[in-house]
């Protein structure tokens, strides 16, 4: 713990160095390799609140993607039936995109909160299961399984049509939001979040609403998920049902914990790795899935802590090994 | 030092481009992204698209009149943003020439707006929702369909169900969008001739199980009309024929077609369905298609396969008289459209929407020996042939086009009860 706490100003540095090293060296590659950094990037910030869900509040939720559903379906109806938020209005559309994530996840919240472990991870299944049955059936809204075509992106002074644009302009959502989870994580309200995670009980006993705790991190989560919906909707240019299905919701899980949970960038390493693996290698050739699935097997086999844990498992088995050469010189030592 | 290093750079690459482009002044070029499901429960139908369509370069060794064609292949999954993204690959990275490909409508109609955005060809060969050459043509500049629309085969039958007889008809499709255009057609076209649909039930796409719908349908019914896709084809002959149904029995193109017709069983013989293809159709082109697919992939080749074909023919014979060079896509897309095409499937031409006219086929499933096969086997029999059937069918395309597209809801279900 004392060691971890030491290198924080070091870890900062890192995930900054690598945040500017992504802003810099994206453009300059070809517009393939631009719009599927945009997408991990929009995905991320969903990913990211799902950590926030699961890292920090110990909450496995398995229904994330009904509200990047409700923001993305939002953006597609606002823009192609009142034409709202193809300029300035952009940005209002963003916010009412996270209000409506937020609205969904206080109305849920009510019913999924009341359980934990694996009835939280049913009954969260089942309500995002409800929102893809609305996406699906409700056809004079949502299009039904044809979904709906965003045909322009915004233009408001700047024109996201471009490519280079528009990654920029998610970029920088994209960070906004991190800064936004990070001081968050970081606040009293955070950390009484880790001590849910660690023994709801005992913070219970010493005085903490823990089911309020986890109602307004329940609500957070479905705000940015809400966000990641709005940026998500322009980047396809489509917004269907698949948005919002199971294997969606399980993917952002799956990120997660193959990033490594409660380190929030953990997320956004473990959702660039399934993009890069499904979207690019899947160009390049045709067992990419093989690939994908041995990462998942071996991360859940050997890093249960995920890809950001190995620095620490580095350590300890480098302090094992250490200790282990103590010994064996002790043992040599005496007769 | 950068300076003279990038003016150093600069006369290599020019160098480079100089000696490339002399090295292939002979040959033309011709790229062509297919995006396809090649992977996820879509699998095998993307498996036989990309195969029809590699038969027919296969065959004329990737020569379009002078050019060499290059297929890149990538896979959608069936998701309509992941088709956006590989056709943006396609177009961005591989700079391809034209799209084609697109399984379902919402492949389809996710990846009509990129050809826009992009300014690129995008050839439809199975994508079947009606409205991307109806009422939203006008969004699609750069789109043109060689395969059908989900409406257009069930204008006709509509007629031919009339001219049978019946005179009462329960319909049962997959509650989807595809589901609801094809009954939709047969339903408009089956009332304008003095037909009533009586019933309209709608299982989920996936259904495995039919107990809770086959008992609801109306005893008073003189046939049931069903439209059912993938696994649903298999299972719903056999439970209709387990629960002891003696009315006959038709449906639209996916119900019976080669996809799913060689594992059914004898419970689906005297089924009569409708599709611009079957593999049965007896002229000499699709005669040696099917001998040859068979030969090579192993099984009857199905619409899938056989649409996909008749694209790259048609791909073939504009490249042709361009003498091997790709002449810009308003250019082709105009030369596409104004040829006459003679395929397996029958004479094929464009209407001034982009979307095929061509014969409609009344097919029933007879169980015989054809093509010189020694086995007895299901085929789809040609009964009768319903020639230049465009997309609007028997109706006025103004009427037609004022009217919203088929739903759940549209046509309304007038008489049940």
């Amino acid at each position: 713990m004392i060691t971890s706490m030491s290198s924080h100003p070091f870890k900062i540095l890192l995930v900054v160095v690598a945040l500017a090293a992504i802003a810099v060296i994206t453009p300059g590659t070809n517009s393939f390799v631009i719009l599927l950094v945009t997408r991990a990037l929009a995905f991320s910030i969903l990913v990211m609140s799902v950590d926030i869900l699961l890292g920090y509040t110990g909450l496995a939720s398995l229904g994330q993607a009904a509200y990047l559903a409700v923001g993305a379906y939002a953006t597609a109806i606002l823009a192609t039936r009142y034409h709202i938020g193809l300029g300035w209005d952009f940005w209002l559309v963003l916010l009412f995109g996270a209000a409506l994530g937020a609205a969904l996840a206080a109305i849920f919240g009510f019913l999924a909160i009341r359980a934990t472990g694996v009835y939280f991870l049913m009954i969260t299944l089942a309500l995002g299961q409800c929102v893809w049955g609305l996406a699906y059936r409700w056809n004079s809204l949502t299009g039904g399984d044809n979904g709906i075509n965003l045909r322009d992106r915004p233009k408001f002074g700047i024109d996201l049509a471009n490519e280079v644009t528009f990654f920029y302009v998610v970029f920088g959502v994209f960070v906004v939001s991190l800064l936004a989870m990070y001081t968050l994580v970081r606040s009293p309200f955070g950390r009484s979040l880790a001590g849910i995670r660690e023994r709801e009980l005992r913070m219970k006993i010493l005085g903490y609403n823990t089911w309020l705790h986890k109602y307004i991190a329940f609500i957070i989560a479905g705000a940015f998920g809400g966000l990641s919906g709005v940026l998500w909707a322009h980047t396809a240019g489509i917004v269907s049902p698949v948005n919002v299905e199971l294997p969606t919701s399980v993917d952002a899980l799956l990120m997660v914990v193959l990033g490594g949970s409660g380190t929030l960038v953990g997320g956004v390493i473990g959702s660039f790795i399934v993009f890069g693996l499904r979207e690019y290698l899947s160009t390049l050739v045709p067992w990419w899935q093989y690939v994908l699935g041995v990462v998942y097997v071996a991360t859940i086999l050997y890093l249960p802590t995920g890809l950001m844990g190995i620095p620490e498992r580095l350590r300890q088995w480098r302090a094992r090994t250490g200790n282990r050469g103590e010994a064996r010189k002790l043992a040599s030592a005496t007769p | 030092m950068t300076s003279t290093l990038t003016r150093r750079l600069g006369l290599l690459l020019g160098g480079g481009i100089a000696l490339g482009l002399n090295a292939t002044a002979g040959a033309e070029e011709l790229r062509i992204g297919y995006v396809a499901p090649t992977t996820g429960i879509f699998a095998q139908v993307g498996k036989d698209m990309v195969d029809g369509f590699q038969m027919y370069l296969d065959e004329v060794k990737n020569d379009f009149g002078g050019a060499q064609v290059k297929f890149i292949v990538e896979d959608e999954q069936a998701k309509p943003d992941t088709a956006v993204t590989k056709a943006k690959k396609l177009i961005l990275q591989d700079k391809v020439h034209m799209l084609v490909g697109g399984l379902l409508a919402s492949s389809g109609y996710a990846l009509a707006p990129v050809s826009t955005a992009e300014k690129v060809l995008y050839v439809v060969p199975v994508s079947a929702a009606d409205d991307l050459t109806q009422r939203d043509l006008a969004k699609y500049p750069y789109l043109i369909r060689t395969g059908w629309s989900s409406s257009q085969p069930s204008h006709p039958f509509g007629q031919w169900a009339c001219e049978q007889g019946y005179k009462k008809i329960a319909a049962i499709g997959a509650d989807y969008a595809f589901g609801y255009e094809v009954v939709g057609g047969f339903q408009r076209a089956f009332e304008a001739c003095g037909g009533q649909i009586v019933q309209k039930i709608w299982p989920p796409l996936g259904t495995k199980d039919f107990g809770p719908y086959i008992p609801t349908i109306r005893a008073d019914a003189d046939a049931i009309f069903s439209l059912m896709v993938g696994p649903m084809s298999l299972q719903f002959p056999k439970q209709l024929a387990a629960s002891g149904n003696k009315k006959p029995v038709i449906g639209g193109g996916t119900s019976y077609d080669e996809f799913v017709l060689p594992s059914m069983g004898d419970e689906v013989i005297g089924h009569v369905s409708t599709l611009q293809y079957s593999a049965a159709l007896q002229n000499p082109k699709n005669e040696a298609f099917v001998k040859a697919y068979r030969a090579k992939y192993g099984k009857v080749p199905s619409y899938y396969s056989e649409t996909n074909y008749t694209s790259a023919q048609m791909i073939h014979q504009v490249m042709k008289q361009n003498n091997g060079k790709f002449p810009g896509a308003e250019a082709f897309i105009k030369q596409l459209a104004a040829a006459k095409y003679d395929t397996l499937r029958g004479p094929v031409t464009i209407d001034e929407m982009r979307n095929p006219v061509q014969n409609i086929y009344i097919k029933k499933v007879e169980k015989k020996k054809m093509f010189g096969y020694d086995k007895d086997e299901l085929w789809n029999t040609v009964i009768k042939t319903y020639p230049n059937v465009n997309q609007f069918g028997q109706f006025k395309k103004e009427e037609f086009l004022a009217t919203p597209v088929y739903n759940r809801d549209y046509p309304p279900c007038k008489f049940c009860n």
